[in-house]
């Protein structure tokens, strides 16, 4: 055991902050952390590290083409977002008359009808929610090709809220399928989802899977060593 | 002690050792790297069964009645699924019955399967591989998401229907409820280690605990 101990404790809630000098990466230490479960292994070369003893998972310094594949999805998902919002989500045929309601539709609907505070969710969860997770990964993916430094905490912050919060812009595909189900009352009255929902559903089924691609260790590395940096 | 990569921001470090209920940040990072839970095994377990009944009451028994014009119409969660399916969103049903159904399911039977077979140790190498497919699951088990679209459908609807809730909406409410209850009881930490080791046998000395020594 050597004398010069470089480390970092974790914080538990009664200790103070340790210094982090000395503290290092696994990647700077030349080890992996198994993404299924969480066991340190030393491979004999960090470039292909193998398979994880402990549960047998492929092993990754890294999420490998993380940039890359985040950046085709979050690009996907902004393309389906035009005519997810274009495009029709129901048609209504109630007694011989026919309406078309898109997502910003349905909106005004809910606002207009009274139930304002409906509203404001379904705006928040169909139109902003998708929106900022496009903005806040491009945010990430450019200022972290940019080898940039500053506000990591923030960033890390940001990446979590964008994962925790994908999933709610669901919520709209949601509505339209149980108003679908319910409302089959021909012929006097009913429901036909439109193609705006399909393309809607695509762009929160992307965004989902470009946060999960995107590897938030990689907002630390140009901070840990200008080389080690992933694409 | 434990020595860790924290996942957010990959930093090697130990963890002390926790007193029950505590938890341990990152140092650089504060993203949650442990909590050290209580009854880590035997809690969840029951929670677990309590919300598998849940969900199959839920998907068993219609969620919904609707009664308009002189017409009635009910569904189960599944129904809903079904019907985008036959008014032509082939790929939309695929989606919403994936997410209300399919992963959900997956996910409670996985977790149920994992903490049953871990009461033994060694477990075998197969639970190590559900654990991880409960993980991935776990993002896409979207009931709570669910259960917010059918109130906004409820209320969209009201003006022209009276809507009966059926038993199933009450169970979907007590699953999401129990299943908030398993994800803050269940400890992966405490099921790795029961978990037979892929390739031979734990070593002597963690891989971490020679690099913050400062050996190479």
């Amino acid at each position: 055991m050597s004398a010069a101990a470089p480390d970092a404790a974790a914080r538990s809630v009664d200790h103070a902050p340790p210094a982090l000098e000395h503290a290092q990466s696994a990647a700077q230490a030349g080890l992996v952390a198994c993404r299924v479960c969480r066991l340190l292994s030393r491979p004999a070369r960090l470039a292909n590290p193998g398979n994880c003893p402990r549960c047998g998972a492929r092993l990754a310094s890294r999420r490998p083409h993380s940039i890359q594949y985040t950046w085709a999805l979050v690009i996907a998902a902004a393309i389906c977002y035009v005519p997810a919002n274009v495009l029709p989500v129901l048609t209504t045929t109630a007694f011989g008359s026919t309406e078309s309601d898109t997502i910003m539709g349905g909106v005004i609907f809910l606002w207009v009808s009274g139930s304002w505070p409906l509203a404001l969710i379904v705006f928040v969860a169909s139109v902003m929610i998708p929106l900022g997770k496009l903005v806040a990964l491009a945010y990430l993916l450019v200022t972290t090709q940019r080898g940039s430094v500053r506000n990591s905490h923030h960033r890390t912050r940001i990446y979590y809220v964008v994962e925790l919060v994908g999933r709610w812009s669901m919520l709209d595909v949601f509505v339209d399928a149980f108003i679908v189900a319910l409302v089959q009352l021909q012929p006097l009255m009913s429901v036909e989802p439109g193609l705006g929902v399909a393309f809607f559903m695509t762009v929160v089924v992307l965004t989902m899977l470009a946060a999960q691609s995107f590897d938030p260790r990689l907002i630390w590395d140009a901070g840990d060593d200008k080389d080690l940096r992933h694409a | 002690m434990e020595i860790v990569a924290c996942p957010d921001c990959d930093l090697l470090q130990s963890i002390p050792p926790l007193p029950p209920g505590g938890k341990a940040r990152c140092a650089r990072c504060s993203e949650t790297l442990a909590i050290e839970r209580v009854d880590a095994l035997d809690r969840p377990l029951a929670l677990t069964v309590a919300a598998a009944v849940a969900f199959v009451v839920a998907n068993t028994t219609p969620l919904l009645g609707l009664s308009a014009v002189g017409r009635e119409a009910s569904t189960t969660i599944m129904g809903g699924a079904y019907e985008m399916w036959l008014q032509g969103s082939e790929l939309t049903a695929v989606m919403v019955a994936f997410c209300a159904v399919i992963a959900p399911a997956a996910h409670i039977a996985f977790l149920l399967t994992v903490l049953l077979a871990v009461r033994r140790p060694p477990a075998p190498r197969w639970v190590g591989e559900m654990l991880r497919s409960a993980h991935l699951l776990q993002p896409w088990s979207m009931t709570e998401v669910m259960m917010l679209g059918i109130l906004v459908a409820l209320v969209k609807l009201a003006e022209l229907a009276t809507v009966i809730p059926g038993i199933g909406i009450y169970a979907a409410g007590a699953f999401i409820a129990l299943l908030s209850a398993v994800l803050v009881t269940f400890d992966s930490r405490e099921v790795w280690k029961r978990v037979e080791w892929a390739v031979g046998t734990p070593p002597e000395r963690a891989a971490g605990e020679a690099a913050l020594q400062g050996d190479r």
